[in-house]
């Protein structure tokens, strides 16, 4: 067990029928994720690469045996999907879908409020444990198994940070990627929690970016509770006040958000925040 | 998007949210005989903030003055929009000014409501110098926004009397406003007090909204068909949008394109670092094709004043091959850096290098190489 979830995760995807769902299902069982059941509406009966595919997310829940939903379908849809989710207790619910809308993002978050469910995302490229289980689309070969927690709040760039600490021989414990929108699931704090807790993970990375405040909370929580040494990178500190930076929740309100508040934020906690993301795998070295 | 002042009041008076009497108009010659009574308020339509400092709102109390403001603020230039549009409103008597927004509180990842008894002025200036005269609170979006929760907001601003009933109905509208019209804020600043126009002056004093801010959510915008189409975006954003890329126009000289938000900001830093000056941030996305990426080269490198271009890429899902024909394709006019690696990265160079184009590894090695092209500090 590493956080959240293992090799024994039953994955359901939710979506599983359309374009995203089969082609990510496929990289999921590559590699090596027990994916156990589909769901598309109105497609119940049918398979999808060997997986069962059922009419609602209890059926799954009943018949196969799932424990976490992955949810593909249509913005428009993934509201209904994610209650849908919670609500048959699956955890965690991790919403890839992007341009989800904000009011129903509130919802979905405070549904899985109420269930004590994790809920990752949404517009997300869902978490991975080497060598155990990923839920959602991080790209497969890039992963090596070690000691590293990586949280973070963009999708690629994790990639290309995950990238290089495996090349430095660096590897990870967990690698969870919380959503580009401004109302998300797990918070870069709860993500700490979970990291500090984990006694596989012996230090952290975040990449946070502009927007919002959840970079300083999480210095807060630092300071306070986060015993393991923390790296940091944060993106967008050329990005011009009032522009969305192509995330939805990437923009900086006033002087609310600027990549300056969370740098001085993380670094006054104790973090070690890399100027280039080039810098990431070296600090990371000098603490593992 | 954000909506005009005259829109988020056409939206707030389906809400029976008490306004100005007032009309649009878009030629001086409409304020002949309009039918409202002296003095006037004139103000300008535009998206960007700060309207009255750069004299966008005046008084008038003849026609002779309306004609003459009316005549000078249409078609105006302010901050770079050029004003379409005049806001023409019988003025009220303005006593004290309240603020009251519903807007998403990140942190708290609920709609937040924050009410001020110090309206009228930039909300961000009260929350920094005056601190307790802000009263905030947050809506379970299952429970709503009722009567007795606005109530005790109205009390902590010190409301009272019918003026508190008239907070109430200001406020439980509005929450109404903000769900049913999927905004990411509603906000009425100043929410006035006021005797008079437009209410009965025997029934003692009212709240008005004499301004209204709406912004909506653009991932909610299909599923509402009666909104207007405010165009914020430049011609060159405009342009990828219509191809399905996100570019955001930014004041250098140097076109930046890769894959993935966090990426291609980070990709901006890393020119900037190396003493570059980012053109623009265009995004081509998750999964883009050879066409997103051929689009995505012409799109940039029109803008003026480029001369030279960036190209990031971290294949994920998006194989290098695609992008790879995609540069091949463009033939990007400027001098072009390209930094491809991941899914099909091998074919992807074998593509590049057949067409003399080297592919760098190193992200960091290819921002100093651009920025040395173009001449910037190495």
């Amino acid at each position: 067990m590493s956080i959240l979830i293992s090799k024994d995760t039953r994955v359901l995807v939710q979506g599983i029928t359309g374009y995203q769902g089969e082609f990510h299902t496929a990289r999921m069982l590559e590699f090596g994720t027990r994916v156990v059941a589909g769901v598309t509406p109105g497609k119940g009966g049918t398979q999808v690469h060997g997986v069962p595919v059922f009419d609602t997310a209890a059926e799954a829940v009943q018949a196969a045996g799932a424990t976490a939903a992955c949810i593909f379908v249509p913005a428009r849809f993934a509201k209904d999907a994610a209650l849908e989710a919670i609500e048959a207790r699956l955890d965690p619910v991790v919403v890839i879908t992007e341009g989800v809308p904000v009011h129903d993002a509130l919802q979905i978050v405070e549904f899985a409020r109420r269930q004590q469910v994790h809920l990752v995302g949404p517009n997300c490229p869902g978490l991975t444990v080497p060598g155990q289980c990923k839920i959602g689309i991080m790209p497969n070969h890039l992963f090596a198994p070690g000691p590293v927690g990586v949280v973070s709040r963009s999708g690629t760039l994790t990639y290309e940070i995950v990238a290089a600490l495996t090349r430095e021989g660096i590897g990870q414990s967990a690698a969870l990627g919380l959503g580009g929108d401004p109302v998300v699931g797990i918070s870069f704090t709860e993500a700490l929690r979970m990291f500090q807790d984990d006694p596989h993970t012996a230090a952290v990375i975040l990449i946070g970016e502009i927007g919002g405040s959840a970079e300083e909370e999480a210095a807060r929580f630092i300071s306070a509770h986060v015993r393991k040494p923390v790296v940091g990178y944060i993106a967008g500190r050329t990005a011009p006040p009032g522009k969305r930076m192509g995330h939805a929740g990437a923009v900086i309100s006033g002087t609310e958000g600027t990549a300056g508040s969370k740098i001085e934020a993380l670094q006054a906690a104790g973090v070690a925040v890399a100027t280039l993301p080039g810098e990431v795998a070296a600090l990371a070295r000098a603490v593992v | 998007m954000k909506l005009h002042e005259y829109q988020a009041k056409e939206m707030f008076a389906r809400y029976a949210i008490p306004l100005q009497n007032g009309v649009v108009i878009e030629r001086p010659q409409q304020v002949e005989g309009i039918a409202l009574t002296y003095p006037l308020v004139l103000k300008a339509q535009v998206l960007v903030g700060g309207r009255g400092k750069a004299g966008g709102i005046k008084l008038a109390a003849t026609p002779d003055e309306a004609r003459r403001h009316a005549a000078a603020i249409l078609g105006m230039q302010i901050k770079g929009e050029k004003v379409r549009r005049l806001v023409v409103a019988e003025a009220a008597e303005i006593g004290a000014e309240y603020y009251l927004a519903f807007t998403i509180d990140r942190p708290a990842r609920r709609m937040g409501v924050i009410a001020s008894a110090a309206g009228g002025i930039d909300i961000e200036e009260v929350a920094r110098s005056t601190p307790d005269k802000i009263a905030r609170g947050t809506v379970d979006p299952f429970f709503g926004f009722h009567p007795y929760q606005a109530r005790q907001l109205g009390r902590r601003l010190g409301l009272g009397g019918s003026l508190l009933s008239d907070f109430v109905a200001v406020a439980t509208a509005l929450y109404r406003v903000c769900v049913s019209e999927d905004a990411e804020l509603v906000e009425v600043n100043p929410l006035a007090v006021v005797t008079g126009r437009p209410f009965d002056a025997a029934g003692g004093p009212r709240l008005l909204a004499v301004d209204a801010k709406v912004i909506i959510d653009d991932n909610a915008v299909y599923r509402h068909s009666g909104l207007p189409k405010n165009e914020e975006l430049t011609e060159l954003e405009a342009a990828a949008r219509v191809e399905g890329l996100s570019n955001v126009e930014l004041d250098g000289d140097l076109a930046i394109i890769g894959n993935g938000a966090g990426l291609v900001m980070a990709t901006l830093d890393m020119v900037a670092h190396f003493g570059g000056r980012p053109a623009n941030f265009l995004d081509v996305g998750g999964g883009a094709t050879t066409e997103n990426m051929k689009q995505a080269i012409e799109i940039v490198v029109r803008k003026p004043g480029v001369r030279g271009l960036l190209i990031n890429i971290f294949g994920g899902i998006t194989r290098c091959d695609d992008i790879a024909r995609g540069i091949v394709d463009a033939r990007s006019p400027v001098d072009m850096v390209v930094r491809l690696t991941g899914t099909n990265e091998d074919e992807g160079r074998r593509i590049l290098e057949s067409a003399g184009i080297h592919a760098y590894v190193d992200p960091q090695e290819a921002a100093q190489r651009v920025v040395a092209l173009v001449g910037h500090r190495a």
